[in-house]
């Protein structure tokens, strides 16, 4: 984002956790209300990145090795003659996708619990901060049309 | 135009439409659904988008009989997006499985840094797509045909009223499930593109505009129409947001949940049109409860990769056995209430009979889904459900037992004669 830029600027999706980076612009008068909203999201930012990027990194991984195990037990190899990377057919998989699930079940109630939680206190303070800002605005004019 | 000629008409154009559906409809679905199995995680949008199918043969319906222009325009640009999305959705649909995780579709437009200011130039598509516009749309339309379905003189200003409140209701519920669901979203294919999701917008505008949605909306409902209207709608709203949207991470009960939302719309419908909680209303909810499940079913029968790694709690995943079982035993259930319709006096007795086929057709489908369990038969079942709903809220309009019929039986049995020549002169 240029540098001279005064607004908060998102990128492309990361690739581990989809998740959008978003590069905060810290105004020269920020507030302390505005502060707090801005570490506030940094936070729930990192938060959510750390989360995601480990939860699919996980996913991939044990879906190989799910896929490795069960190739062998078959007698396949991870590549056929041609190169290609043999898959399982999808009722093989759903196995792995109903036990990945219910084994993630309490890091995801844990997860959306904070979730939550962080997305109500953002937006709570992102209306304070708005809420001030017009004060500040309908004060500034209030003074401007007096003078 | 008399009551009579008007029911002849109706009942020619029904045979016409139904003859040319059976002749041009099912060659034209494929292409559009091919857009709609890639795009369904969400229940609500693919459940309702079958009325996508539903709107196009009852538009020319209700355009004799009520009148309703502005639906046509809709109609037009729903086409063009549709081409457009199959367009991107068929470039998806070649990616092979193992590219699921770093979702994929990205073009150079989305690999580049923007700013997260608000272009009031882009504000009307990004609130479009924030209250999924298309998905309000269709449960608008369902509303609708609760509405017609209503045994009461049409009255346009209570239907336009109960539309725009409905309408104004489903933006605000959808913008909110949008505003809970961010880092989901972002992972999920179809959903990776949202608005919030891609920081065109912040969350504090998206609940502003929840709000300023669906505080008027429900206020129509309860002051224009009826507060049992209202009521509903309220109620709806909040089992979308807080009940449906949480439980779909939790237990696989969010499934009956959303299938109740989204028997609520044609409920309101009817609770607009004569302002009481009749049988006819639960009973066209019941239909549209039961058609979810062989839909919504078969649909995530094909998305368990995304849901397990979502962490979404959905029957396909965790109880396949049961996914199946319920999906044909509500098949079942469609052809009992579709039974009970003319015992309940909202159509003749002839709409047992025509339904029959197509009911027997989505329970052999449904059949076929729990015995085989694999994804052709799940996409069959799909894609019959997505036909199946229009044309039996269609041929159910069709049947509709007309208000001056029972009058007429009233007064037989109340022996009014001055009454009945009373209905008869003009």
């Amino acid at each position: 984002p240029p540098a001279h830029s005064h607004s908060d600027w998102i990128g492309p999706p990361d690739k581990h956790s989809n998740l959008r980076p978003i590069i905060f612009y810290v105004p020269p008068e920020e507030s302390a209300l505005e502060r707090r909203l801005r570490e506030a999201r940094q936070e729930a930012q990192a938060s959510n990145q750390r989360f995601w990027a480990r939860h699919n990194r996980a996913f991939r991984q044990e879906k190989e090795e799910f896929i490795y195990s069960r190739l062998k037990a078959k007698g396949l190899e991870m590549r056929d003659e041609s190169g290609q990377k043999a898959t399982l057919n999808a009722e093989e998989m759903a196995e792995f996708y109903k036990d990945f699930l219910t084994k993630n079940f309490k890091k995801h109630l844990q997860y959306n619990r904070d979730w939550y939680k962080r997305n109500f206190r953002i937006t709570f303070l992102m209306g304070q901060v708005a809420l001030v800002r017009a004060l500040r605005w309908l004060r500034r004019r209030k003074k401007s049309v007096e003078q | 135009m008399s009551a009579a000629r008007r029911c002849c008409l109706l009942r020619a154009l029904a045979g016409f439409f139904v003859w040319r559906l059976r002749n041009t409809g099912i060659p034209q679905i494929p292409c559009r659904f091919v857009h709609l199995h890639r795009v369904a995680n969400d229940r609500l949008i693919t459940f309702q988008y079958f009325n996508f199918l539903k709107r196009m043969q009852l538009d020319q319906e209700k355009k004799v009989v009520y009148k309703i222009s502005p639906v046509s325009p809709v109609h037009q640009s729903w086409s063009e997006t549709s081409s457009r999305n199959e367009l991107r959705e068929v470039k998806s649909a070649a990616e092979t499985e193992d590219s699921v995780i770093p979702v994929g579709g990205e073009s150079r437009e989305d690999r580049r840094w923007k700013e997260m200011k608000v272009q009031l130039d882009d504000l009307p598509g990004i609130l479009a797509r924030l209250s999924k516009i298309k998905l309000t749309a269709l449960v608008v339309s369902t509303a609708s045909a609760g509405f017609a379905m209503a045994p009461v003189p049409f009255e346009l200003t209570c239907f336009l009223f109960t539309s725009l409140g409905t309408g104004l209701a489903s933006c605000a519920a959808n913008s909110i499930n949008q505003f809970f669901e961010v880092p989901f979203d972002s992972n999920m294919n179809r959903t990776k593109n949202r608005p919030l999701v891609r920081g065109q917008i912040s969350p504090l505008l998206a609940v502003c505009f929840a709000a300023s949605c669906g505080i008027p909306g429900i206020a129509l409902l309860t002051l224009g129409v009826n507060s049992l209207t209202g009521a509903l709608g309220a109620f709806n709203i909040f089992l979308y947001t807080c009940c449906y949207t949480p439980l779909k991470r939790m237990s696989i009960a969010n499934t009956w949940v959303g299938a109740v939302v989204g028997a609520i719309p044609p409920i309101m419908g009817w609770t607009a049109a004569t302002g009481s909680l009749d049988a006819g209303a639960l009973l066209l909810g019941g239909i549209l409860y039961s058609w979810q499940f062989p839909h919504f079913n078969a649909l995530s029968w094909g998305l368990r990769e995304e849901y397990s790694r979502g962490g979404y709690c959905m029957m396909s995943v965790t109880h396949p056995g049961l996914c199946r079982r319920v999906a044909l035993h509500h098949c079942f259930a469609l052809i009992g209430l579709s039974t009970v319709a003319p015992v309940l006096d909202i159509t003749t007795w002839t709409f047992p009979i025509i339904s029959l086929p197509i009911n027997l057709y989505i329970s052999y489908l449904g059949f076929r889904f729990y015995r085989d369990a694999d994804r052709s038969s799940s996409r069959k079942l799909f894609f019959c459900s997505l036909w199946h709903l229009p044309m039996l809220l269609l041929v159910m309009f069709t049947c509709k037992k007309s208000v001056l019929e029972k009058e007429d039986k009233g007064d037989l049995r109340g022996g009014s004669h001055e009454m009945a020549l009373e209905i008869r002169l003009p």
